[in-house]
């Protein structure tokens, strides 16, 4: 198939359709809303059903039902709208129901604004609703990346029954790029064989629930749900590396933030600094090993993650290098964007410092 | 000797959790005699809620789903959504649906999402030890408002099935009580006709049931059945709130 | 060649669509493009903007803060993105609507009546593809006109091909414009 011109959010929402995905229940917030937007107009065109729920709350519990009827099923979002979202997801995670959340992040906190951010990593990676789960979080800083990990999102999710997070940025939403829809492979899955379909007594009875009220029984069940983490960490993490062979200084960052390192990695190539960039894909789990790897390595002085936020993915990078090099942060906040420029200039002072 | 009187094939032989007198128990049995009256068990996928049904899925013997507190109907339009032919009930009581829920319920009824929903209105909430609940009445003693529910503070008892009965996606409504035979027997109708008008595809349909809380209102399963009357018909009065055409 | 090109009028100019144009226009002749738009209130009303970068290699970050080209439809525009001009290239102005010149020297400046002429066509929506035909006279290669017309065949389907020749005129008039005022400046 031939590249079509696409925006960040269309691009989402048409993937979605590709991968298989007939039902979308969401909740207008800006900047996402070309996603259900093009969900209403396609959806009913291929056979599925878009609905506006009353709230998000609503939404994301529609989306329970519906994945626990066994559908290919999804919401998105932005950041206010995805905290509301939190006790659905903890559900969704506790009862281990496949489905893709699409969080298209914007400044916080509270209200906060509506240009682009990564405020909401920690909420997206060290859990955002309560009790022992983990989403699956993927990071695109393309917009083919994006359209090539929504299709794998829902494949992950349905592999491991496990709710999957596409956390992008307002400027991943609503830029355009080329993006192509290649025909692509799926896994191979397992039947959903624990959906409620109507019980006519050819399977056991199915009961779609988090509620364990024996301790010993949902401890069993968490366990269980974190045996299914290993496997996921061992299988699915994901991390670019450039330029890292030769680097002084390796920078960290994911999603749109990536994309202006790079600008900032030519102009520092420029100048004859050699930088690398460790991009987790994965932010859960997260590529702790390729930082542990690099962070072995003599040529490699320091590391510096950079940020639309005030420092969030640093502590992962931080635990993961373990004290084996001086771990630097760069941040803007609340819908402001870094630039090349200021990039370079951080990447100067931490090469200064451990000069 | 032939049997006259059994468990309905809807209902999986367990002993259920319910406090002794109360009327969860009779509401389970209509639900599934119901079903079982219709022929649709193995097609019908039941939402339970939060509250003293939260363990409904052990005992109606389908498919079911346990939802977060409140949320039942939005959880049930979205199997529905995707499962159109099959039957679809949630069954919540007055915190979870009228409370919490609220939203979740005027929204499912107003888009006339062809499911059934079985309100238990027992005036308080049990989980959770007695507090008061959005139905509660007018100087009810409660946990939560032990100088009795005064209108000033607290705000007056809903009336949910006049309220959702101004919707049009609403087909069928009716308030019904379990406090005597009679009553079972037209609170089973009710809950019969409200599965009908769903495999009609007609719309929204929902049958509050008035019910007792012995436990809660610290009173005995009878005194409690004579309270229900005295109290709570007065200000829910029973019958049909809407009936599509 | 990298083309880091920063479009911004008033909303209801054509700002986004003219950048979109450019940046199918670029993916038609096979190179690396992005399109990111400024969103939010600000678009009601007020002061709108785009952002196309347009490249052999590929798109590092979509955001222009050294722009190549500045095309400024309205005055708060050019007051805005004047200095976002790298030296040595180029500022296109909407002489129609902004009353004041560049104050860079270190620049190629393009003055382009687009009001005017669109206005002369026959149809005062035209203005923003006069200017567009300017820059791609200015362009030296980077993309090509017919590149452009067959974009614009692509986003406006089937139904609106009629509309056709008249792009065809504005970017020509455009172009005409873009090389009188060259003539004129040196």
């Amino acid at each position: 198939m031939s590249k079509v011109l696409m925006k960040g959010n269309e691009a989402i929402a048409e993937a979605a359709i590709q991968a298989g995905c007939r039902y979308f229940f969401g909740y207008p917030i800006t900047p996402q809303n070309e996603i259900p937007a093009y969900m209403a107009k396609r959806l009913p065109q291929a056979g599925g059903t878009f609905l506006q729920a009353e709230s998000e709350v609503a939404a994301i519990n529609m989306v329970y039902g519906a994945a626990g009827a066994g559908a290919r099923v999804m919401t998105s979002s932005s950041s206010p709208g995805i905290s509301l979202k939190q006790e659905g997801i903890s559900y969704i995670a506790g009862a281990e129901l496949p489905c893709l959340i699409v969080n298209i992040v914007r400044g916080g906190p509270g209200l906060g604004g509506i240009q682009p951010a990564q405020s909401d990593y920690f909420q997206s990676v060290k859990g955002g609703g309560h009790g022992d789960y983990h989403l699956v979080v993927l990071a695109p800083s393309t917009i083919q990346e994006m359209v090539d990990l929504v299709q794998e999102g829902f494949d992950i999710a349905d592999q491991y029954r496990n709710p999957v997070m596409i956390l992008g940025d307002g400027m991943l939403g609503q830029m355009m790029e080329p993006v192509e829809f290649e025909e692509r492979k799926s896994r191979r899955l397992p039947p959903k064989d624990w959906a409620t379909t109507g019980w006519k007594g050819d399977r056991p009875r199915a009961v779609i629930n988090s509620l364990f009220i024996n301790p010993q029984v949902l401890e069993n069940h968490v366990n269980k749900i974190y045996r299914k983490y290993q496997e996921i960490k061992a299988n699915e993490t994901m991390a670019e590396c450039c330029n890292c062979e030769d680097a002084e200084i390796i920078v960290s960052a994911y999603g749109t933030t990536a994309r202006i390192v790079k600008s900032a990695m030519e102009m520092a190539a420029r100048k004859g600094i050699k930088v690398g960039l460790i991009r987790p894909i994965t932010l859960w789990p997260f590529p702790t090993e390729t930082f542990q790897e690099w962070a072995q390595r003599d040529h490699v002085k320091a590391f510096l993650t950079v940020e639309m936020s005030m420092g969030q993915m640093v502590e992962d990078v931080t635990l993961s290098i373990g004290g084996k090099k001086p771990s630097h942060f760069y941040g803007r906040t609340g819908g402001m964007v870094p630039n090349p420029a200021d990039i370079l200039a951080e990447i100067e002072k931490v090469r200064g410092g451990n000069a | 000797m032939a049997k006259v009187f059994e468990r309905p094939k809807s209902l999986i032989d367990i002993p259920m959790h319910y406090c002794p007198g109360c009327t969860h128990g009779i509401v389970h049995r209509l639900v599934a005699e119901a079903m079982d009256e219709l022929n649709i068990r193995e097609k019908t996928i039941g939402v339970a809620p939060v509250g003293c049904a939260v363990f409904a899925y052990d005992y109606f013997n389908c498919d079911m789903q346990e939802a977060a507190h409140g949320r039942a109907p939005a959880v049930a339009a979205g199997i529905k959504r995707v499962h159109p032919d099959n039957v679809v009930f949630t069954y919540q009581g007055d915190g979870d649906l009228a409370s919490i829920g609220a939203a979740e319920i005027v929204h499912a009824a107003n888009r006339g999402e062809k499911i059934t929903t079985v309100f238990i209105n027992n005036a308080i909430y049990g989980m959770t030890g007695g507090q008061m609940a959005p139905t509660t009445l007018l100087d009810q003693v409660t946990a939560t408002s032990p100088y009795g529910r005064k209108p000033e503070t607290e705000g007056y008892p809903i009336r949910v099935s006049e309220m959702l009965a101004t919707l049009e996606g609403a087909a069928y409504i009716e308030r019904v009580s379990v406090h005597d035979i009679k009553h079972i027997v037209r609170a089973k109708k009710a809950i019969r006709k409200a599965f009908e008008y769903q495999l009609e595809g007609r719309g929204f349909t929902l049958v509050e049931v008035l019910s007792t809380c012995p436990t809660n209102w610290g009173m005995t399963p009878a005194e409690s059945l004579k309270w229900l009357q005295d109290n709570m018909i007065p200000y829910y009065p029973l019958g049909v709130k809407k009936e599509a055409k | 060649m990298t083309e880091q090109i920063i479009i911004a009028g008033f909303g209801g100019q054509g700002v986004m669509s003219m950048g979109q144009l450019l940046a199918y226009a670029g993916m038609l002749e096979g190179k690396n493009v992005s399109w990111l738009p400024s969103y939010g209130p600000e678009m009601r009303g007020g002061t709108a903007n785009c952002n196309v970068i347009i490249t052999d290699d590929m798109v590092a970050s979509p955001i222009v803060t050294q722009a190549s080209v500045v095309i400024a439809l309205n005055k708060p525009s050019l007051d805005k993105f004047e200095s976002a001009v790298v030296p040595g290239g180029m500022l296109f102005v909407n002489s129609s609507l902004i009353d004041r010149k560049s104050v860079r020297e270190d620049i190629d400046v393009f003055y382009i009546p687009a009001n005017e002429i669109a206005d002369q066509l026959g149809n005062p929506r035209i203005a923003n593809t006069v200017v567009l035909g300017a820059y791609l006279a200015k362009a030296e290669g980077s993309i090509s006109p017919s590149s452009v017309i067959e974009a614009l065949k692509k986003v406006l389907g089937p139904g609106k091909q009629d509309l056709i020749p008249l792009n065809e005129e504005a970017l020509k008039r455009g172009a005409e414009q873009a090389a009188i005022v060259l003539e004129s400046a040196h």
